[in-house]
């Protein structure tokens, strides 16, 4: 059983070396550190070195002029072969780190992704790896409509062989960058558009945080609440609101999809008695039905109501903007279901 | 032929020095005795899945793989078996593989179509028709990047010439310079789709030119014509010139795998193409020369089928994976 202190972030030598750090700013000190420590670590895709220094989103601003543009590789619009590419690399002894500007691009890469990336080890017997890191970012909420508004991560989490994380906070983007980096399997990183220039407190130095273990972003005794992406920070929002009425939220951050901590969303339930999970990706065979599925079968005797899912309506993203509100689940929608599992259990 | 140590070819104009052109025709004889002892084990129900043969294309394996050090990278095709040879492979593991034993290349879970040898730098075979392409060109790229003088081939049929990937990867790989070359085995049929009607343009090489790049046809049944076209587009790659097609006119005299109908190819085309059979070609050659005995060329494809008797007797005397390797070898 993992415990709460060890969910944590590693604790900074002192609150001195902490700094406030957007999102972007914290994958982009990942990113550097990694490079500047592993010569094997290389960066590839659309933009990321000629566009405004680094990239659409800035994630990787000011690496080629670190690292030169060897390293630091502007591609053709070509995102098949980035990732066919990345792939042979990466079985020959290199770490490439892959940006696909958006997720909605992968369905162009996903050959090379799923039966080469995922599958070469196990069709070889063990006898190669694949470390490799596909970087990209996925979520709604900006009027990008539905071509560049997806969030895919079910898409991943159904191909064994890779593996998938879901940073929410600057702390957590940087420390699970270095561990995806430093794994020797293919893991795809998605990022969120909209967490790009959130801020928080980011350890200084170096430090990792372990891929399979969640963490607990707010404490509570009333419900779980188990969230990905944006909805972690729509679900802290959904907590204070409910605090004032006497239900306590408790928000768990998976942080990782595959592999994921179920020890910790289980400890939970059995704590809460009743479950909600959301993410913006559509309801319907979204990665929230496995989490319920495994937590009905590993505690459902705990269970004091039907777990609930909310998360994106079943349809493509929309691009108005009263539209693209309805489409997406929002704190208004957690607050209700959070009361109606209260309340319906009392 | 199980070693991987063969120094780099210094051929001259005419051909191979002997000793390499026999041992061309050793690893040319033991593919096709490879093959056929593949396809009766089909048959016989003991090979499962599919099988797909390289019976009629060993020059192009052979004759790529002498212009190869063993640090430089190949990645391959559905038919896989003979480059896999062809690149040093050991063919008891490689049939252990086919008859899905723990002894195989894979232990049992790649089967006939997913041989690899990385130890030889071989990328594997591929399911996918054009799935070996980037490989070999990322291969190339960490060649380039941690400057290890190593090259790259990547294998690949008439059929893949018609996939988005190749442009995509030709395209990356001349814009970089990759040291990669793009071995094309036009063996006319892509399944059941002839060359003749799935190719726009005519001619494959012409392709290159799109991409600024040499484009070499060759005769695919000559191994000595492939050898000295590999040469030079290796050694060009080597030198940092970046990648090159090589288009091979080849032929499979078997079906696309075991269970082919072989309805839809002329009759008398396989005939045309069998009467220049290349291990035949490459066995006259090596007689009118006087570098061989027709003896000698007797023994050396005794030798090659005792090796198979070999391997599968090796194979079949080899357990199965136990059920507790299901869940290893997905995550590193």
């Amino acid at each position: 059983m993992v415990t709460t202190s060890e969910r944590q972030a590693p604790a900074p030598a002192s609150a001195g070396d902490e700094r406030l750090l957007t999102y972007a700013q914290a994958l982009n000190e990942a990113l550097r550190e990694e490079m500047r420590r592993d010569p094997t670590v290389f960066v590839m895709g659309e933009d990321v070195a000629a566009w405004g220094g680094g990239g659409v989103f800035g994630v990787t601003r000011g690496l080629a002029d670190e690292f030169g543009t060897e390293r630091v590789r502007d591609t053709p619009i070509s995102e098949e072969a980035i990732v066919a590419l990345a792939v042979g690399a990466a079985a020959a002894g290199s770490r490439p780190v892959v940006e696909l500007m958006y997720v909605d691009f992968v369905g162009l890469a996903m050959e090379p992704l799923v039966n080469q990336a995922a599958k070469l080890r196990y069709m070889f017997g063990g006898k190669v790896s694949v470390p490799l890191v596909l970087r990209t970012q996925q979520g709604a909420g900006r009027g990008n409509a539905a071509q560049h508004s997806q969030s895919l991560e079910a898409w991943f989490c159904h191909v064994p062989g890779l593996k998938v994380v879901t940073p929410s906070t600057p702390a957590d983007a940087k420390g699970l960058l270095v561990s995806a980096i430093r794994d020797n399997n293919p893991v795809v990183f998605l990022e969120h558009k909209l967490l790009y220039g959130t801020r928080g407190y980011v350890p200084a130095g170096e430090y990792a945080i372990p891929l399979g273990v969640a963490d607990i972003k707010r404490p509570g005794r009333h419900v779980t609440v188990v969230g990905i992406h944006m909805m972690v920070l729509k679900a802290l929002q959904a907590a204070e609101q409910l605090a004032e009425e006497g239900i306590e939220l408790e928000v768990i951050d998976p942080r990782t999809l595959v592999p994921l901590d179920e020890a910790a969303i289980v400890a939970s339930v059995k704590k809460t008695g009743r479950l909600i999970v959301t993410h913006e990706a559509v309801t319907r065979a979204g990665y929230g039905a496995e989490i319920v599925a495994r937590v009905v079968e590993l505690a459902f005797d705990y269970l004091d109501a039907p777990p609930l899912r909310v998360c994106g309506k079943n349809v493509p993203v929309p691009y108005s903007a009263v539209l693209e509100e309805a489409a997406l689940p929002q704190v208004a929608d957690l607050v209700a279901a959070a009361r109606a599992l209260v309340r319906g259990a009392a | 032929m199980d070693g991987a140590g063969q120094p780099a070819l210094a051929l001259d104009d005419r051909g191979l020095p002997a000793d390499r052109l026999l041992e061309a025709y050793r690893q040319m004889v033991t593919i096709r005795r490879f093959e056929e002892r593949a396809l009766d084990l089909y048959r016989a129900g003991e090979l499962r899945g599919s099988t797909h043969p390289y019976i009629g294309m060993e020059a192009v394996a052979v004759g790529v793989c002498l212009a190869l050090e063993p640090g430089d990278y190949i990645s391959s095709t559905h038919r896989g078996h003979g480059h896999t040879i062809a690149k040093g492979g050991d063919v008891r593991r490689m049939m252990a593989e086919l008859l899905g034993r723990a002894t195989g290349y894979s232990g049992g879970k790649g089967g006939s179509m997913h041989i690899a040898d990385l130890d030889r730098k071989m990328l594997g075979a591929n399911g996918i028709v054009g799935g070996g392409i980037g490989l070999a060109a990322g291969a190339a790229l960490t060649a380039k990047l941690q400057r290890t003088g190593a090259i790259a081939v990547s294998f690949f049929g008439d059929g893949a010439l018609n996939q988005g990937v190749l442009h995509e990867v030709s395209n990356l790989a001349a814009i970089w310079s990759l040291p990669v070359v793009f071995v094309c085995e036009n063996n006319q049929y892509a399944m059941s789709a002839a060359a003749a009607w799935t190719i726009a343009g005519g001619d494959p090489a012409k392709r290159a030119a799109g991409y600024g790049i040499p484009g070499v046809t060759v005769d695919g049944m000559d191994v000595e014509a492939v050898a000295r076209a590999a040469r030079q587009l290796v050694a060009r790659a080597r030198r940092g010139e970046g990648p090159s097609y090589l288009i091979a006119s080849t032929y499979r005299f078997v079906g696309h795998h075991a269970g082919d109908p072989l309805n839809y190819r002329p009759k008398d085309e396989a005939e045309r193409w069998r009467a220049r059979d290349p291990i035949r070609l490459l066995g006259e050659r090596l007689v009118a020369r006087g570098m061989a005995t027709a003896d000698d060329l007797a023994a050396i494809d005794a030798e090659a089928v005792a090796r198979i008797d070999d391997a599968v007797a090796f194979a079949k005397a080899s357990p199965p994976p136990t059920v507790d390797q299901l869940l290893t070898d997905i995550y590193a």
